[in-house]
């Protein structure tokens, strides 16, 4: 580092930095007192007659009521989607399956700002979130399993690709619509029908989502959306007319669904918790690194599976990494998630905040030294203010569980065999990240990661043809890509031979 | 004059070497008293796979698929042993030709299972098939060698180590194909033999939180139990048949990692 560099780093941090407030306007979403199910094309009275409050996580206010499905609900969502599998679905031509969801993928480009204000509303997320990332990459999500639909005999060479019937999905609140995006794009694609269930705090969006479908023309029963807590999302997994679970949530719900469907023979993909490795190697462009460290772990208040929740930093660089990082904690914005200038919004719910309060409080007292930047947080809603913990051991709990919130450990390492050590040294593989200029580390690293995803000097990128998913306890089979059709296709008997 | 023969005694093949059971056990089948393994054969397995495995893993694929090749080279030069402890003849010709068809795949599946991705966004982006690990093999019954072979090729093909529970009533080929092994220049560890009885071996190894998959193919009415106990780390369970050869067998096996790599000057 320079003289000047030096000085420029240690110049005092700018306080007071206040913005003018830059609220997007709300008055495009309409939402509706109360939902019902969304069964055989129509928004349905729960036969349980059971509703909860859905909020606004940054305001506590309620937004609608919403139908929890009970056992005969999901009885007669797997019947619907059943019959639509049999009486039309599964024998209208691919290019004509293709078509209504290229259908569906422009008419969520055409209502983005509503899905992406309502998003921001119904979850805690940063609208320049909702707006550029969930919205944009979920549309993108349907165009591209769109034109696989009609391809899928090159995907699977030699193969008879079938689908397998009726699909059941469950999906978790962080990214309620593109996470919608992911199960219900290659299910149709490959010409399944589906019974989904939204997380019990974020099911608008789905229900918005419904509206599209309606829009698209889709026949009725193809999509089925039954919103309501863990209990619907349990008969879902039971109920003997699916064929097909795809979970995505946490590892010991995923575990207990695995469990359930042992000796169903019912296809199963799980995409679970994380707790990935940033590593930030001694000659990388430190100021784009803490970028991408921030980006890594605040982004969507780090309810991310593949978040970058430990930050592994070569010995060499600690100091100038860490004095860095700080500073930039100062300059994010925590606050009302519709402001275009949130950088960090609210958490998305009272439990959330709960789990990441106690386990911040194990972290300073099992004696990790913990930091965080002066921070006005709003006085209702569900709020935490982005944290780095310091002097971390590998065996601390903050550096061993998935936190799920925007919570950072540090952790150092000296060579690249103890970076690749203490990276792996966890149940989960869901994602890492490396840090270097150069190529041949890039790849060496890659290769020596137990993880489905490697972001090679970038982190949280996401795009609809790259295959996502796990190693070892953070699931199996993956998202995205031409490896993300399998998970909805009877590949029909494979070659015999003796 | 008649001369006594020499009888062979049937052992355990864990980490490249032949131990008795630790147990001190063993039990009658195909006429052959036969090592009767204990849990603690079972974990001391996983270990010499699980240590293994990194140096398997990271051999080049043309080393691997020539190891392959002479594991059928040595099965070949034992047909008339294989051909007495197996149906015949005909099936160890099957096993040889599905070593030898499996062995061809080693520096061609990454290109058929793997893929480049044409992101949004200035990286290289690709996914490419690595092994899962270690993988555990319920071996089916019938046919008692050429079905192992099936169940087994594949796993190790991909750079998988591997723990087999031989069939617990025709245990006697796959002893005889671990002698094979031994003198075919796969490393000590890759494959570990144990025979025994199923239920007492199949829920250890089911179970165990060091195996990342599970084979089924000869579990039968154990299956569902089996399946429960490896949700306990999320195991790959395949429901493996000992009818099936295709590149989709070895992909059972296989993790999928995806690369963003910059792209810049």
């Amino acid at each position: 580092m320079t003289d000047l560099e030096r000085k420029q780093d240690r110049s005092p941090v700018p306080s007071g930095w206040d913005y003018a407030p830059a609220p997007e306007s709300r008055d495009i979403v309409t939402i509706a007192e109360r939902y019902g199910l969304f069964i055989g094309g129509e928004l349905v009275e729960p036969r349980s007659g059971d509703y909860f409050s859905t909020i606004n996580p940054a305001t506590e206010d309620v937004l609608a009521e919403v139908a929890q499905a009970g056992p005969e609900d999901v009885d007669l969502a797997v019947g619907t989607a059943r019959d639509a599998f049999e009486n039309g679905w599964s024998t209208i031509s691919a290019s004509e399956r293709a078509k209504y969801l290229f259908r569906i993928a422009r008419i969520l480009q055409e209502r983005s700002r509503e899905f992406a204000v309502l998003e921001s509303m119904n979850g805690g997320k940063p609208i320049k979130e909702s707006r550029d990332v969930d919205v944009p990459l979920s549309a993108a999500h349907f165009f591209y399993y769109a034109g696989w639909a009609d391809k899928l005999e090159y995907a699977f060479p030699n193969r008879r690709p079938r689908p397998v019937g009726v699909a059941g999905q469950i999906i978790p609140w962080n990214f309620p619509l593109l996470m919608l995006s992911w199960k219900i794009a290659p299910a149709l694609a490959a010409g399944n029908t589906v019974v989904l269930k939204p997380a019990e705090t974020t099911p608008l969006s789905a229900l918005l989502f419904a509206d599209v479908l309606r829009q698209a023309e889709l026949p009725p029963g193809v999509v089925n959306i039954v919103t309501g807590d863990g209990r619907a999302g349990a008969e879902l997994v039971k109920h003997p007319g699916v064929d097909k679970i795809a979970f995505t949530g946490s590892t010991d719900v995923g575990k207990a669904i695995q469990r359930e469907l042992a000796g169903t023979g019912k296809k199963l993909t799980l995409e679970l918790g994380g707790k990935a490795a940033n590593i930030i190697f001694d000659d990388a462009a430190l100021d784009q690194a803490v970028e991408g460290i921030v980006n890594g772990i605040y982004f969507n208040q780090g309810h991310v599976c593949c978040a970058g929740s430990r930050l592994l930093v070569q010995e060499s660089i600690y100091e100038p990494v860490i004095e860095k990082l700080k500073r930039r904690l100062t300059t994010l914005r925590v606050g009302d998630p519709l402001d275009k200038n949130t950088d960090v919004g609210a958490i998305n719910s009272k439990q959330q905040l709960e789990k990441i309060t106690e386990l911040v409080a194990s972290g300073e007292e099992e004696g990790a030294e913990i930091y965080q930047p002066p921070c006005k947080l709003p006085e209702k809603g569900y709020w935490f203010v982005p944290t780095v913990f310091t002097n971390v051991a590998q065996s601390y709990r903050i550096a061993q569980e998935e936190i799920f919130g925007p919570v950072l450990s540090v952790l150092t390492f000296r060579t690249p065999d103890e970076a690749v050590e203490k990276a792996n040294n966890t149940p989960y593989g869901l994602s890492a990240g490396v840090w270097t200029e150069k190529g041949s580390r890039i790849l060496a690293m890659a290769q020596r990661l137990e993880a489905g995803v490697v972001w090679a000097n970038t982190y949280n990128r996401f795009d609809p043809t790259s295959p996502f998913g796990g190693y070892k306890e953070s699931g199996f089979g993956r998202e995205g890509g031409l490896h993300g059709l399998e998970p909805y296709l009877d590949l029909g008997e494979s070659e015999v031979r003796g | 004059m008649s001369r006594l023969p020499v009888r062979k005694t049937y052992k355990l093949f864990i980490g490249g070497d032949f131990p008795r059971s630790e147990s001190g056990r063993t039990y009658e089948a195909q006429g052959q008293n036969v090592a009767r393994a204990s849990r603690k054969d079972v974990r001391d397995a996983v270990r010499a796979a699980r240590s293994a495995f990194p140096k398997w893993k990271g051999m080049t694929a043309y080393n691997r698929g020539q190891i392959l090749y002479r594991i059928a080279e040595m099965i070949e030069a034992r047909a008339g042993e294989f051909a007495e402890l197996s149906s015949g003849r005909a099936e160890v010709e099957t096993a040889v030709d599905r070593w030898v068809w499996y062995a061809g795949w080693a520096d061609k599946y990454a290109q058929v299972l793997g893929t480049s991705n044409p992101v949004a966004a200035p990286y290289f982006n690709f996914t490419i098939p690595e092994p899962t690990g270690v993988v555990g093999i319920v071996a089916p019954p019938e046919p008692s060698l050429d079905g192992l072979v099936a169940r087994l090729a594949p796993v190790i093909v991909g750079g998988n180590a591997a723990v087999v529970l031989a069939s617990e009533t025709s245990p006697l080929a796959a002893i005889e194909l671990a002698e094979a092994l031994a003198t075919s220049d796969v490393p000590g560890g890759v494959v570990n033999i144990l025979t025994g009885h199923g239920s007492e071996l199949a829920p250890w190894l089911a179970g165990h939180m060091d195996v990342n998959a599970i084979d089924l193919a000869g579990a039968d009415g154990e299956a569902p139990e089996l399946e429960r106990l490896a949700a306990d780390n999320v195991k790959r369970v395949v429901r493996g048949r000992a009818d099936r050869q295709s590149p989709y067998e070895i992909a059972a096996f296989l993790e999928l990692k995806t690369v963003w790599h910059p792209v810049g000057v």
